[in-house]
């Protein structure tokens, strides 16, 4: 006699786990993307994000595709080559009331999509823009990009003789105001990460070293899954704490950062490095650039600022979504137009 | 109220036999750039306006921020002809660089006016010359030396409008208008405008033919240009998200959108419905547009040549994703950065056919400013019906000079927004597919972000797709993709705005042509009738794709006339693509592709060649430099 099976666990807009699922991957069996979507799964879900409340966009390359593997019932943009970040402006403009993730890679933001990169920082528009980051090009079979890092190795024997790019760098830089590094293979720390994500207004950038297991996982190469098992270097332990859970945690004080995000959650990071302070701007620039001189991959959330205005605050326009203001709203009345007629004659 | 002249009554008496040319030449206000000139020359055109004399400007600059010279064309027509005219009977000469220049190429009994000391007496002895003391007027009435600039551009105002009879109460309204708020300005600028008068008057007689006479051909008239109405026509359209990138010639599109939906497009607590976005690069722009488009709201953009190539990738996405956008190209002469300042039909074969594979677009092509307005909003419409983007492709011409139109009339249908399904809708079906041909016309419904339904979300890309959006790289979806999207363009040729039949039935000889040109083959269609006794047909095309009258027309003549304003017939090859090939053998090209606005002269001279009259003159080509022609009558 067969039992029956227990009922699926649901979230606390009562949706369970496999409404947040997508089509299945044509990734590599072992890419860091898959895990990345299950890590993206698994925030939405467990923030309870409406899956229509969503939008996901893209650029191109292995990473792009990836918005297919998760949330089927969120709309999706699949765009051109390093310009998601346009496509995303405008969606959000159109609609801002919607949670936008965007996911890119390292050849799509910091190549070829590297001038709308910089200028979606610059405006701290609301949206998750994630990194896969792998150092190569996949789709083309193994070049480098321009994250690899300086003197990392191909398969092929060929090293790279460019320095990387550090986009975290950049994003402090430039002005977004959640910015942080993870590693596909570390689940606790890209989920939490994920989490106060979603709870941000603001630009969130996240570089997630994700490795290729076909063109990059190698010895020699900097971003295999053996190199980040071995240099991952956490600067902090997050801890999200989303406004609807009920759960009290005591840290000695001086040890945690403690950050209430927008929507009442809170996000603690309890420091691993002294002296580092993720409200810092010049320091963790500083630091990320230390780490580099000594060869770590630093991970964990490196800035956050909840204060700043977005673009939409600078914009200042109306709380409805743009694109459904209706004619009466968005055709001004026929006596508009007399009255530039009568200022033309 | 009349003023009444004394210098121009003794001028009659004095003016030699030469009979009076009323209302029917052209002025040419030759200056240096950043001199502030510009504002002065529309109170001049407005004056003329005023007088309710038929008048267009044309604005001949360079591509410089200050220095170099600038030309400035005022017409005035009692038959209403706007297009450029190659000569301009009188000068005012400003610039000491160009002086020279500009005083041989007057024609013969031409007139000067122009600074004193540039002596242009000095150049030729059979022209009008009215040497004016401009900088001792001006230092005289502006003890302000930074504002003496400004100021001696009103001086020439007054000299010209008394020289030419105008009466200075027009001159005065005018400006009255034009500073409305700022009565200081006002006062300091009609000062310096009653100086020039006055010295004028108190020192010319009038030796020149060329007068300004009341008439009433400009009563309940507009003057704006081009780009102004693009924009007022997006404003009346709902625009509400504006991307864009700063080009010339465009950028005037944008800037009169941006203070219209100020205007009209804030809440009574100051909250915009609206956001305007000053992109990165055109590539930001367009990919904007496309993702508001996409997420449903209405949105555009305005470039020029090397915007259009910009944006070619996000073009061909928007053509095969099936997402709305506009998009306004105000065309400047090409190849690369080419004349930037200078007018062109060269982007039409781009912009048609804008990005790689298999691509094609809805192009509007407005021919007046009414058209500018008009298609403005009913670009948005079609973007919207047909799920793609519109292009609406301008000139310099057309968007950087003042045109007169009748007033615009106001939208007389609602917004057409499409095929968009509502939750409610999903409910009631069940499920959708985004790319199915339900309807029949090729073209599917679509959703947007937020409709809160669990049906509701597709996967956009520009990748292969089958009809539910999936990705697919099966040879029968690809196909059945592009043919449906064949068959939702070739629908489109009823949809677009029907092309103008100016005259038709009356001769086995046609002309066809759009945009801007139309002012020059009206004229010249005049000319021809005049000066050959022969009648010519014409139809003014106003989008791609070609409506089926198009094709009709060519097929009831026996040879048809091309005119366009490029080198290598674009419009010509357009429509041989899409003519069956026994018509094809009847188009013939009058190209001209110089950076000036067509004229008339060139039209009728080139299609007199082609058609064995005898030809008036042999020029075609000609230089900023040089003016040939005939002297005015």
């Amino acid at each position: 006699m067969a039992t029956a099976a227990p009922a699926p666990k649901l979230n606390h807009i009562g949706l369970p786990l496999v409404e947040y699922r997508g089509g299945k991957s044509t990734l590599c069996a072992g890419c860091g993307h898959n895990a990345i979507s299950e890590r993206i799964i698994d925030a939405m879900f467990q923030m309870g994000v409406e899956p229509e409340r969503v939008m996901k966009m893209s650029g191109i390359g292995c990473s792009s595709k990836s918005p297919a593997y998760f949330m089927s019932r969120s709309h999706s943009f699949n765009s051109v080559h390093g310009r998601m970040p346009s496509v995303s402006t405008g969606a959000i403009l159109a609609n801002h009331t919607m949670t936008t993730i965007g996911v890119s890679g390292d050849g799509d933001t910091a190549s070829i999509g590297m001038g709308q990169f910089v200028h979606l920082l610059r405006r701290n528009l609301p949206m998750i823009y994630i990194i896969e980051d792998n150092g190569v090009y996949g789709l083309t079979k193994g070049q480098f990009s321009a994250t690899a890092d300086l003197g990392s190795k191909l398969k092929t024997g060929v090293i790279n003789d460019l320095p990387a790019i550090d986009t975290c760098a950049l994003a402090i830089q430039l002005g977004a105001t959640f910015v942080g590094r993870s590693f596909s293979g570390d689940k606790k720390q890209l989920l939490s990460m994920l989490k106060a994500a979603i709870a941000h207004k603001g630009t969130v950038m996240l570089d997630v070293i994700s490795p290729c297991v076909t063109f990059n996982d190698h010895e020699g190469s900097t971003k295999s899954y053996k190199f980040m098992q071995d240099n991952d270097e956490p600067i902090n332990e997050l801890d999200f704490v989303a406004s609807f859970d009920d759960i009290e945690v005591d840290y000695a004080s001086g040890e945690v950062y403690e950050v209430e995000m927008h929507d009442g959650s809170s996000l603690r990071l309890k420091k691993l490095h002294e002296d580092f302070d993720p409200t810092d701007k010049v320091k963790s620039v500083q630091t990320l650039m230390e780490a580099h001189a000594n060869n770590e991959v630093l991970t964990g959330v490196f800035y956050i600022d909840t204060k700043k205005e977005t673009f939409l605050d600078l914009l200042n326009i109306v709380d409805q979504p743009l694109g459904q203001l209706p004619e009466s709203v968005v055709r001004p009345p026929k006596s508009a137009l007399d009255g530039l007629m009568a200022s033309l004659q | 109220m009349a003023t009444s002249n004394l210098a121009l009554g003794e001028t009659q008496s004095a003016t030699t036999t030469r009979p009076r040319v009323i209302n029917d030449f052209s002025i040419n206000v030759a200056t240096v750039n950043g001199s502030g000139s510009q504002s002065a020359n529309s109170v001049l055109l407005k004056s003329i306006f005023g007088m309710g004399v038929p008048v267009s400007g044309k604005n001949l600059f360079p591509s410089n921020i200050a220095g170099l010279p600038t030309w400035y064309t005022i017409r005035a027509s009692k038959d209403g002809y706007v297009a450029r005219k190659r000569d301009a009977e009188v000068l005012v000469a400003i610039n000491p660089e160009t002086a020279k220049q500009d005083a041989l190429a007057l024609p013969a009994g031409g007139v000067a006016i122009y600074e004193e000391n540039l002596n242009l007496k000095q150049y030729r002895d059979d022209a009008v010359f009215y040497p004016v003391p401009l900088d001792k007027i001006t230092a005289a009435i502006c003890p302000e030396s930074k504002l003496r600039k400004l100021v001696k551009n009103m001086v020439y105002v007054g000299v010209t409008a008394q020289i030419l009879g105008i009466d200075l109460a027009v001159v005065e309204q005018g400006l009255r208008r034009q500073f409305a708020k700022k009565v200081k300005v006002f006062e300091l600028n009609f000062g310096a405008v009653k100086a020039g008068w006055d010295y004028a008057a108190s020192t010319f007689t009038k030796q020149d033919p060329y007068f300004i006479e009341r008439m009433d051909k400009t009563a309940g008239k507009i003057v704006i240009d081009g780009n102004a109405a693009c924009g007022m026509g997006a404003v009346f359209a709902g625009v509400t998200v504006v991307a864009w990138y700063p080009i010339t010639p465009s950028t005037s599109v944008v800037e009169a959108t941006t203070d219209m939906l100020k205007k009209f497009r804030v809440t009574p607590d100051g909250k915009a419905t609206f956001a305007v976005v000053q992109a990165e690069d055109e590539l930001a722009a367009i990919g904007m547009v496309l993702g508001a488009g996409w997420a449903g709201a209405r949105s555009m953009t305005a470039t020029s040549g090397p915007g259009i190539s910009l944006m070619a990738e996000f073009a061909g996405l928007g053509y095969y994703a099936e997402i709305p956008g506009v998009i306004f190209d105000v065309q400047r002469t090409g190849p690369s950065t080419g004349l930037p300042t200078r007018t062109s039909q060269a982007d039409l074969l781009s912009v048609a056919f804008l990005s790689h594979g298999d691509t094609k677009h809805i192009v509007l092509l407005p021919g007046t400013v009414k058209e500018c307005f008009e298609f403005g909003y009913s670009a948005f419409d079609l973007a919207e019906r047909l799920q793609t983007p519109v292009f609406v492709l301008s000139d310099l011409d057309l968007g950087m000079n003042n045109w007169m139109s009748e007033p615009f009339d106001y939208p007389s249908k609602p917004l057409d927004r499409g095929k968009v399904l509502t939750a409610a809708d999903l409910e009631r079906l069940g499920s959708f597919a985004r790319y199915k041909d339900v309807d029949g016309d090729g073209i599917g419904w679509r959703t947007l972000p937020g409709t809160m339904h669990p049906k509701a979300a597709y996967f956009t890309r520009g990748t292969g797709h089958n009809d539910a959006a999936g990705y697919s790289e099966k040879p029968e979806d690809y196909v059945e993709g592009m043919e449906r999207l064949a068959r939702k363009f070739d629908n489109a040729r009823k949809l677009v705005p029907a092309p103008v039949i100016v005259s038709n039935g009356k001769s086995k000889i046609g002309i066809l042509a759009y945009g801007t040109s139309d002012y020059a083959i009206r004229e010249s269609l005049d000319e021809i009738k005049k000066q050959y006794g022969q009648e010519v047909d014409y139809m003014r095309i106003r989008a791609y794709p070609f409506a089926h009258e198009i094709h009709d027309f060519v097929a009831s003549h026996e040879r048809v006339y091309i005119v366009e304003q490029d080198r290598d017939a674009q419009l010509a090859s357009l429509l041989k693509l899409d003519l069956p090939a026994e018509q094809v053998v009847k188009l013939r090209s009058i190209l001209h592709f110089n950076g000036l606005p067509l004229d008339a002269e060139t039209v009728t001279e080139e299609f007199a060649a082609r058609e064995g009259h005898t030809a008036i003159s042999s020029t075609h080509v000609e230089d900023v430099e040089v003016h040939e022609g005939a002297v005015a009558s």
